[in-house]
């Protein structure tokens, strides 16, 4: 019965829950919405053709399909944000909770190489990384990962630190708790919604990145439909071909918006204080 | 002046704090010392971590430099010339003799351009330090009314408004808007060229606001929730309660008291737009660091990239300690601390 009324209760978050599903299901289901265009072929006799019926989205220099290549670009976009967001919040908190929770030198060296990568710009740290390592989808992931595990870091030891001392925590640890039982079931507990929270809200962000680094060139390879590429190629037919560039941006805004929604709404079901 | 002790506004201790001068600037030397201290054990571990990239990167410097040259290098040419470049030593052999050099001011040649790191980042300072302050500008023109007018008119149209413009420009691509600028004013309306060169303020407008869109959705919603904040004192309602005017209330307490998180803010904020130029300035061809920063990465000019990533961080690090050091001039309990 409680789990009946949640979604009516919640009715922003479950609206951009579903809008968020959607845009998986269409990154999932990729050739049959495209209606099986293949993104990677084209003729060249059908080269930066405007929109019409044929090609809804118009055509790009190589005559590939812009609309089945938006639609495949959701799958590069959707796995490496994922793949970020992922990797920072298990890396950030694990760093983080083992620095808050033991202290002393551990806690001195994992937040000192913190505060390192945070007085720095982030995307300069992230585009030397991508561009000593080379160029590739990876490169870019483990880039933005290096620049962003930080945040979680930080707050994840300010969080278990909040706990650190309590009488019941030091109750548990007299009674003989071993170490790993008390960071699986005392700590992580109390940090895990914050940073769920923050993981969720982070979302549009991390992808606002990654497309940045494509765009630039040091992330997917040519021939794969990306989003962030996608509008690099756009740049070079600004004048003849606008649209080459208009959908694929579109498409980032469309799926930045609904996930930052998703995060906002999420944060006001779980953290009902912060406005 | 008008309140009383227990609710008095920040700013207006400003005047009695002035007073005990000499002890504010020790506090303030040490401080700052402090950080510069911080920003060396920063830098060197920067330098470190950037040199060890490029030491593990997969490319080849020496091949790099010779195919950058056109020349297709034998296996003794280049066996030589890494011998020469003392690219055969070990690790931390290298890391010192590069790290010495760089304290000198030497980072060392850009194999694609041929030229010492140190003149080509000199000359592309000025350019990106240019393009980020009329940002800046820009953003704090924008930002600071329109915050204020949607904390002090909230949940009125024009707060739903300012909040709707905001969240887009939050989650639009910093590079898609300023190709759709450039499609608008470049190739529709030919008011401002494409390629922005030239350097006068004409080719500086659009990369700017291009820049500025994306910081000032973000700094007008931290305006809001700051000015929303310092709304919900006690001591707006006690001088409400004593008849003061609304907008002296606003002007002469409000806003000056919620200056302050905004600086912190603006601080960190300078941090991405400083990454955010190298985007910007490569879709606008704007001859910045930024531009220079991207073809060194894909030419693999490590010299290049290397120099760029520590000038950055300085440059960063640098402002960031003005800022602080601006909080001792402008929140009187920083002057009380210890």
């Amino acid at each position: 019965m409680k789990k009946k009324n949640f979604f009516a209760q919640y009715k922003q978050f479950t609206f951009f829950l579903i809008l968020a599903v959607v845009i998986v299901l269409i990154a999932v289901f990729a050739p049959v919405v495209s209606g099986g265009v293949d993104p990677l072929k084209g003729s060249l006799d059908e080269a930066l053709l405007a929109p019409s019926k044929a090609h809804i989205f118009g055509t790009d220099k190589m005559g590939r399909d812009i609309f089945a290549r938006v639609i495949y670009g959701a799958r590069a976009s959707l796995t490496a944000t994922f793949g970020v967001v992922a990797l920072i919040f298990f890396i950030g908190t694990t760093l983080g909770v083992i620095a808050g929770y033991f202290g002393g030198i551990v806690d001195s060296v994992i937040m000192r190489i913190a505060d390192m990568m945070l007085s720095f710009p982030g995307l300069v740290l992230a585009l030397a990384v991508a561009g000593i390592m080379g160029a590739s989808m990876k490169n870019a992931i483990v880039a933005v990962v290096v620049v962003n595990w930080t945040k979680y870091a930080r707050l994840g030891r300010s969080l278990v630190l909040k706990i650190r001392h309590c009488d019941y925590v030091e109750a548990a640890i007299v009674t003989g708790s071993k170490t790993p039982y008390m960071i699986l079931r005392y700590m992580l507990p109390n940090a895990l919604p914050t940073l769920i929270i923050t993981a969720a809200t982070d979302i549009g962000g991390m992808m606002l990145e990654l497309a940045a680094m494509s765009f630039l060139g040091f992330g997917a390879k040519p021939p794969a439909p990306e989003w962030g590429y996608m509008l690099n190629e756009g740049r070079a037919c600004i004048q003849s071909a606008p649209w080459m560039m208009i959908f694929p941006g579109l498409a980032i805004f469309i799926v930045v918006v609904v996930f930052n929604m998703l995060g906002d709404s999420l944060r006001d079901i779980l953290d009902p204080k912060d406005e | 002046m008008f309140l009383q002790p227990g609710v008095m506004p920040l700013h207006d201790k400003v005047t009695c704090i002035f007073c005990k001068k000499k002890g504010v600037n020790d506090l303030n030397k040490k401080q700052i010392l402090m950080r510069l201290l911080q920003i060396i054990v920063v830098l060197f571990g920067i330098s470190f971590i950037t040199f060890g990239l490029t030491y593990m990167s997969p490319g080849d410097p020496v091949r790099n430099m010779y195919s950058a040259n056109g020349i297709m290098p034998t296996e003794e040419m280049v066996e030589q010339t890494r011998e020469e470049m003392g690219l055969n030593d070990p690790f931390f052999v290298q890391y010192g003799r590069w790290l010495g050099n760089c304290l000198q001011g030497d980072f060392g040649k850009s194999y694609s351009l041929n030229k010492p790191v140190t003149e080509l980042l000199a000359e592309r300072l000025w350019p990106t330090l240019k393009l980020t302050l009329m940002a800046i500008l820009l953003m704090l023109v924008l930002s600071i009314p329109l915050g204020m007018a949607s904390a002090l008119k909230k949940n009125t149209w024009i707060d739903y408004l300012v909040r709707g413009i905001t969240f887009i420009g939050c989650a639009m691509p910093n590079f898609w808007v300023g190709l759709l600028l450039m499609m608008a004013f470049c190739v529709y309306f030919q008011i401002f060229p494409v390629i922005s060169s030239a350097g006068d303020f004409k080719s500086l407008f659009l990369p700017a606001l291009t820049l500025a869109i994306a910081m000032t959705s973000k700094y007008t919603r931290q305006v809001r929730t700051a000015v929303l904040d310092e709304l919900s004192q006690d001591y707006v309602i006690g001088a409400q309660a004593r008849g003061v005017k609304w907008s002296r209330i606003v002007w002469c307490n409000v806003f000056p008291n919620s200056l302050l998180p905004l600086i912190t803010m603006f601080g960190l904020s300078i941090g991405s737009l400083l990454g955010g130029t190298a985007v910007v300035e490569v879709i606008f061809s704007y001859p910045g660091l930024g531009n220079l920063a991207v073809s060194a990465i894909t030419s693999s000019d490590y010299n290049l990239i290397q120099g760029y990533v520590l000038w950055l961080a300085l440059i960063y690090m640098v402002i960031n300690l003005i800022v602080d050091a601006s909080y001792v001039y402008i929140d009187p309990r920083m002057r009380l601390k210890e």
